[in-house]
C-alpha cells in the first residue's frame, strides 16, 4: 500500500508521519507537496499535523484552498482512506469533508501530554484492529482542539456511528468528549491525537500503530475480493 | 522624510547625541580616532550597536578567555553562530544558549518567542536541524501578579514559537527568587544535528561574489535591541517597548526549510542570521572573520515600511532573515530554493578586497567604516572589582542547622516550593515529542533524545543554582558545571561540552564584577577537570531594576552522548526490592538551600563545598555502571537535600521506598551536599555495582506507594504516601497561579 503524505507550508508533523509509515509500518509513503495536483498511484492519504500557513487566519482554513486539495476531495470521493491528524483534522473541517469546528482548548493553553482514548467504534477501516472500547494512550498536542458542532450533528453523529475516539476525560472542553470523527462513508478520518507519535515502545506508547495497520489490512482485503 | 530629520555628524558630536545611542565619550573619540573624520548619524549608531556588551563582549572579554574551549571532540568553538561537537559517524551536534531577558520583562510573549527563534537560526545557520529546544527561566516570586503574567507570557511566547515551528521543548528549568522581580531571565537553548560535511561558516569570501539577503522583509522593530539589551532597566524601560522585536514562526519555519536546502549547494560560500544588530553585525561579521569587505545597496534591502533610512534598516532588528553569500553568477539558483518556499530573496552587495563596510542609499554613500573597527576592536575593559561586603559577612557567619520540629511536613513544603515544585503546568504547554525522538520527556534529570537510525542518543540539560553563586561565585560556578554534568551522567551519557548564558548584574559595579570574575573562575575549573569544553555563550549584563542587581546567574547549557539507547537511565524508582544507594557524604550544609529559604525567608552562610576529583570520578564511576546495565534509576541529589530526591524518584511508579539514614536527621534528610546520587540497582547486579562503585546501601524500593525514612535507632522519622507527595508537588504551581491574592 502507498501513502501520500501532504506537506504544507507550516507542517510540522509531516516527517513524523512519513518515519511512522516507513520504519514502524514498513509500508511506501511518499511526500507530496501543496502545489501539487495529484494523487494518482497513492492508494491512501494523509494530513499531517503542524501549523499550515501559521493557522494564522484560523486552524487550517488557508490549507483548504491549496491546490492539492482537489485532488484529496477526490481520492476522498473515490473511497481511499484519508487521515487528518490534528492541523490535517482541521483541514477536513474546513473542507467540510468532515462536521463541525474547532475553538481554542478551554483553557486557553496548549496542551502536550499523553491523553487516554476510547475506541468508540471498531468497525472502521481506521479501527478494526482495536476491541470495542478498547482504552488506548495516544499523545495530544494542540491548542485548537475544542470541537464543536450543532445539536443536529451531534445526533447525527451519534446515529451514524462517526464518532471514532473520545478522550477519557475531557482534556479541551470537546463536545460529547470527541477526540476523532468519521464521514458517513467511512473512508475519512479526523482526529486531535497523534497516532504517528504512538508507534514505538520507546516513545511510550505504541497504541497508534494499530490504527495504520487497520488500514492497510482492510485495504488489502478490499483488494483481495475486488481483484 | 526622515532623512531630513536626521542629524548631521557635526550635532551627533556636539550635543552628545552618540551619548543616547550608548556609546561613552570616550569611545566616540576612539571612533574618530579610527575614522580620522567624525562619523556620521548612520556610522554612529552602526559602531553603537556592534561595539554594545551584546555584540562586543567588551566587558567580559577578559574574563571568557579563561574558559577551555577546546577538546578533542569540539570541531567549532567559541565564534560562529554556535558550538559544534563531534558525536561519531561523520555526524556533530551544534548547540548555543542565549538570553533575552531585556525585551522579556517588556514585552514577555514576544520577548520570550524571539529569544526561541534567535537561537533556533544561531544553530540551523550552522547547517544543522534543529531537533530539540530547552530553557531556563528566572522569575520574582508568584505571588506577585505582575511576576505571574511575565511567568504565564514566558512560557506561552516559548510555546507558541517551538511549537508553530516543530521543534521540541525538551527540558528546562525554572526557579523563583525576590532578585528576579522586575528583571526575569529568560535564556533559551538550541540543540541541532548536523553532518560534518554540511557545516557552514558565517564568512564573506571571494572578491566579486554576491551579497544576498533572505528571509522576511525589514521593517522597524527591534531597531538598537542590542543596546537596550545592554543597559539596566528603569521605571522608563516600557518607552523602550518598540526595541522589542515580534517574531513569526511560520516564516521561521519556512526559512529553516529553505536554508536547510540551501546548505546543499555548493554555491552558498557563507551564511549567517541576521540577529543581534541584525544587517550590520552580520555584515560587519562575516566581511572581518573573512579577511574581506562588503558593499551593500540599502535600497535593495526588502523594506515592510516606507522611507526606511539607512540607520533605521542598519538597526532593525526584524526577525526570520539571514545574509548569505554565493558565488557570482549563482544567484538564480539560491533564488530559486528561496522561490520555492515563498521567501524573499535580493541581491544587496558584493564583496570587496578593501576590509570596509560600505553603505549605498540612494546613489550616496552613507557610510564607510573599516569592518575590523566594527567587529574585533570594540574596547576591552578590565572593569574594577572589590570583594561585596555581605560575602566577607556570609563567610564569618556560623553554620546553623534550620529548626525542624516535623520532618513529613518540611518535606511536603519543601516539595511545595516553586523552585522545587513539578514543572508540569510549563512543559504541558510545550510540545516535547514533535519530531518524534524524545526518549526521556521534560521532568527528569536530563532530557534525551535519539538519533534516527543510529544506537546513539543525546541527554541534555539546562543548570543553575544562583543562590548557591550569590553566596559565593567561585564555588557556585563550580556547582553549576559540576550539577549539569551530574544531570546528564544519571541519564546515561557522557557529557560532551557546554555552552553557557551568563546573566549578571552591572558591570561597572566593582562588586558585581567581581561576581563576574569569581564565578567564571570557577566555571573554568569545573570545565577542566569534567573535561566539559564551553563552545559557546552569551553574556548578559545589566540585569538590574532600579539599583538592584539579580544573583549572578551562569546558566550552563550541557549535552552528553548516550552511546546506546539502552543505557536511557530514568530517575523513577522501578521493581520492588531494587536496592538503594546513596553516593556521596552528606554534611550539615545549608547555606542557599531551600530549606534555609523556607525557614528563615532568606538565604545567608555559606555554599555548600565542592572537590571536583571526588565529583568527576564518583561521575565516571556511576557511569561505568550505568553502562554495563546495572543500574535500574539514578537521580542526582540537589534541590532540597535526599528527602525531596526520594520523593522525587517515586512521583510516578508503583513503589515506594524504605530507608535509614545515619546521622543528624535535619541534615540527613534536608542538607544540600554536593556530588551525590540516588542510585538503584536490581539485587543480583548488587554484588557487582558494589564493586565499581563506592555507595551505601541505604534500603530499598518498596511494593507499597509509601516512603519511610528510619534514624540508626531503627525509629521512624518520617513517613508520607505517594499521593501527598504529588499533591505538594504538583499542585504548588497551579495552585499559585489560580490566587490572585
Amino acid at each position: 500500500m502507498k501513502f501520500a503524505v501532504i506537506v504544507f507550508p507550516g507542517s510540522n508533523c509531516d516527517a513524523d508521519m512519513f518515519f511512522a509509515i516507513r520504519d514502524a509500518l514498513k509500508e511506501e509513503v511518499e511526500y507530496v507537496r501543496y502545489d501539487e495536483t495529484s494523487l494518482d498511484g497513492f492508494d491512501g492519504v494523509l494530513l499531517p499535523g503542524g501549523f499550515s500557513y501559521g493557522d494564522y487566519l484560523r486552524s487550517g482554513a488557508i490549507a483548504g484552498f491549496a491546490p492539492i486539495m482537489a485532488a484529496v476531495r477526490q481520492a476522498a470521493a473515490e473511497g481511499k482512506p484519508v487521515l487528518g491528524v490534528c492541523n490535517g483534522f482541521q483541514m477536513l473541517l474546513e473542507l467540510g469533508l468532515l462536521p463541525g469546528a474547532m475553538k481554542r482548548n478551554e483553557g486557553l493553553k496548549f496542551i502536550c501530554r499523553p491523553t487516554e482514548l476510547i475506541v468508540e467504534n471498531n468497525e472502521t477501516m481506521f479501527t478494526s484492529g482495536y476491541e470495542a472500547g478498547e482504552q488506548i494512550t495516544i499523545p495530544v498536542a494542540h491548542g485548537e482542539g475544542n470541537y464543536e458542532c450543532d445539536d443536529k450533528t451531534l445526533a447525527e453523529l451519534k446515529a451514524n456511528k462517526q464518532i471514532v475516539f473520545t478522550y477519557k476525560e475531557n482534556i479541551n472542553g470537546s463536545k460529547a468528549n470527541i477526540a476523532g470523527i468519521k464521514n458517513e462513508a467511512g473512508n475519512v478520518l479526523g482526529m486531535m491525537p497523534h497516532p504517528e507519535r504512538a508507534v514505538e515502545e520507546m516513545l511510550g506508547s505504541k497504541d497508534g500503530l494499530k490504527l495504520f495497520q487497520s488500514i492497510v489490512r482492510n485495504w488489502r482485503e478490499s483488494h483481495v475480493t475486488t481483484s | 522624510m526622515s532623512l531630513l530629520l536626521e542629524p548631521t555628524a557635526e550635532r551627533v558630536k556636539e550635543e552628545k547625541l552618540y551619548r543616547e545611542m550608548g556609546l561613552t565619550d570616550d569611545e566616540f573619540a576612539m571612533i574618530e580616532d579610527i575614522l580620522g573624520r567624525t562619523p556620521n548619524y548612520t556610522e554612529t549608531g552602526l559602531f553603537s550597536v556592534m561595539w554594545s556588551e551584546h555584540c562586543s563582549y567588551k566587558n567580559s572579554k577578559v574574563l571568557l578567555k579563561k574558559f577551555p574551549t577546546e577538546g578533542e571532540r569540539v570541531l567549532q568553538g567559541p565564534g560562529e553562530g554556535a558550538g559544534i561537537i563531534d558525536i561519531g559517524d561523520e555526524q556533530a551536534v551544534v548547540f548555543k544558549v542565549e538570553s533575552h531577558n531585556h525585551p522579556s520583562a517588556i514585552e514577555p510573549y514576544q520577548g520570550a518567542a524571539t529569544g526561541v527563534g534567535g537561537i533556533l537560526r544561531d544553530v540551523f545557520s550552522m547547517g544543522a536541524r534543529p531537533i530539540s529546544l530547552l530553557n531556563s527561566l528566572r522569575f520574582g516570586e508568584l505571588t506577585s501578579p505582575r511576576v505571574r503574567y511575565l511567568f504565564e507570557e514566558v512560557v506561552a511566547g516559548i510555546a507558541g514559537y517551538g511549537n508553530c515551528i516543530g521543534v521540541p521543548t525538551v527540558g528546562g528549568e525554572v526557579q523563583f527568587d525576590p532578585c528576579y522581580e522586575g528583571n526575569p531571565l529568560v535564556n533559551a537553548m538550541c540543540v541541532g544535528l548536523i553532518d560534518h560535511k554540511d557545516i557552514q561558516k558565517g564568512q564573506a569570501k571571494g572578491v566579486g561574489n554576491t551579497v544576498m539577503y533572505v528571509g522576511a522583509s525589514t521593517g522597524r522593530d527591534g531597531i538598537h535591541g542590542a543596546t537596550f539589551a545592554s543597559e539596566e532597566l528603569g521605571e522608563d524601560s516600557d518607552e523602550k517597548r518598540p526595541a522589542v522585536q515580534v517574531g513569526d514562526p511560520f516564516m521561521e519555519k519556512l526559512l529553516l526549510e529553505a536554508c536547510l536546502e540551501l546548505i546543499q549547494s555548493d554555491a552558498l560560500v557563507g551564511i549567517q542570521d541576521m540577529g543581534a544588530a541584525g544587517l550590520t553585525s552580520s555584515s560587519a561579521e562575516m566581511a572581518s572573520k573573512a579577511g574581506s569587505g562588503i558593499e551593500m545597496n540599502l535600497d535593495l534591502v526588502p523594506q515592510r515600511e516606507k522611507g526606511m533610512t539607512p540607520y533605521e534598516m542598519m538597526l532593525s532588528e526584524s526577525q526570520e532573515r539571514m545574509l548569505i553569500v554565493v558565488k557570482k553568477g549563482r544567484e538564480q539558483e539560491i533564488k530559486d530554493i528561496f522561490d520555492r518556499w515563498g521567501l524573499l530573496s535580493a541581491e544587496v552587495g558584493h564583496v570587496t578586497d578593501d576590509k570596509r563596510l560600505r553603505l549605498l542609499h540612494k546613489g550616496e554613500v552613507v557610510a564607510d567604516l573599516p569592518v575590523d573597527a566594527l567587529a574585533e576592536e570594540a574596547p576591552v575593559y578590565h572593569k574594577p572589582s572589590r570583594v561585596p561586603a555581605y560575602y566577607e559577612a556570609f563567610q564569618q557567619q556560623e553554620e546553623k542547622v534550620p529548626a525542624v520540629s516535623d520532618y513529613k511536613e518540611t518535606l511536603l513544603q519543601l516539595l511545595a516550593q516553586p523552585t522545587i515544585a513539578s514543572k508540569e503546568w510549563v512543559y504541558d504547554q510545550y510540545d516535547y515529542m514533535v519530531q518524534t525522538n524524545t526518549v526521556v520527556e521534560p521532568g527528569s534529570d536530563a532530557a534525551v533524545v535519539r538519533i534516527r537510525g543510529t544506537r546513539k542518543a543525546l541527554a541534555m540539560t539546562t543548570d543553575c543554582n544562583s543562590r548557591y553563586l550569590y553566596l559565593d561565585p567561585e564555588v557556585g560556578g563550580q556547582i553549576a558545571v559540576a550539577e549539569a554534568a551530574r544531570n546528564i551522567v544519571c541519564s546515561g551519557g557522557a557529557p560532551l561540552g557546554l555552552t553557557d548564558g551568563l546573566n549578571y548584574g552591572s558591570p561597572d559595579k566593582p562588586e558585581i564584577f567581581w561576581q563576574l570574575e569569581k564565578s567564571t573562575d570557577g566555571m573554568s575549573e569545573a570545565c577542566r577537570v569534567l573535561e566539559t569544553p564551553v563552545i559557546g555563550g552569551n553574556v548578559s549584563l545589566y540585569n538590574e531594576t532600579n539599583g538592584v542587581a539579580v544573583y549572578p546567574t551562569p546558566v550552563i547549557g550541557m549535552v552528553g552522548l548516550i552511546e546506546d539507547t539502552d543505557h536511557i537511565t530514568t530517575q523513577s524508582f522501578k521493581q520492588a526490592g531494587d536496592y538503594i544507594y546513596l553516593l556521596g557524604e552528606t554534611k550539615p550544609e545549608f547555606g542557599g538551600s531551600e530549606l534555609q529559604k523556607l525557614t528563615d525567608g532568606t538565604i545567608s552562610g555559606k555554599a555548600p563545598m565542592i572537590d571536583l576529583t571526588v565529583e568527576k570520578k564518583r561521575q565516571e564511576q556511576l557511569l561505568t555502571a550505568i553502562k554495563q546495565g546495572l543500574v535500574a534509576s539514578a537521580h542526582d541529589v540537589a534541590e532540597g537535600g535526599v528527602a525531596v530526591a526520594l520523593a522525587e524518584c517515586m512521583t510516578d511508579g508503583e513503589v515506594g521506598a524504605s530507608v535509614t539514614l545515619a546521622g543528624e536527621a535535619t541534615a540527613a534528610l534536608f542538607a544540600e551536599s554536593q556530588s551525590r546520587f540516588i542510585v538503584t540497582v536490581a539485587k543480583e547486579n548488587a554484588a557487582q555495582f558494589e564493586q565499581l562503585v563506592e555507595a551505601q546501601k541505604i534500603g530499598e524500593v518498596s511494593a507499597g506507594r509509601v516512603l519511610t525514612v528510619k534514624n540508626e535507632d531503627h525509629e521512624t522519622i518520617l513517613t508520607t504516601t505517594q499521593n501527598e507527595i504529588v499533591k505538594a508537588w504538583k499542585g504548588a504551581i497551579p495552585c499559585l497561579l489560580k490566587s490572585k491574592a
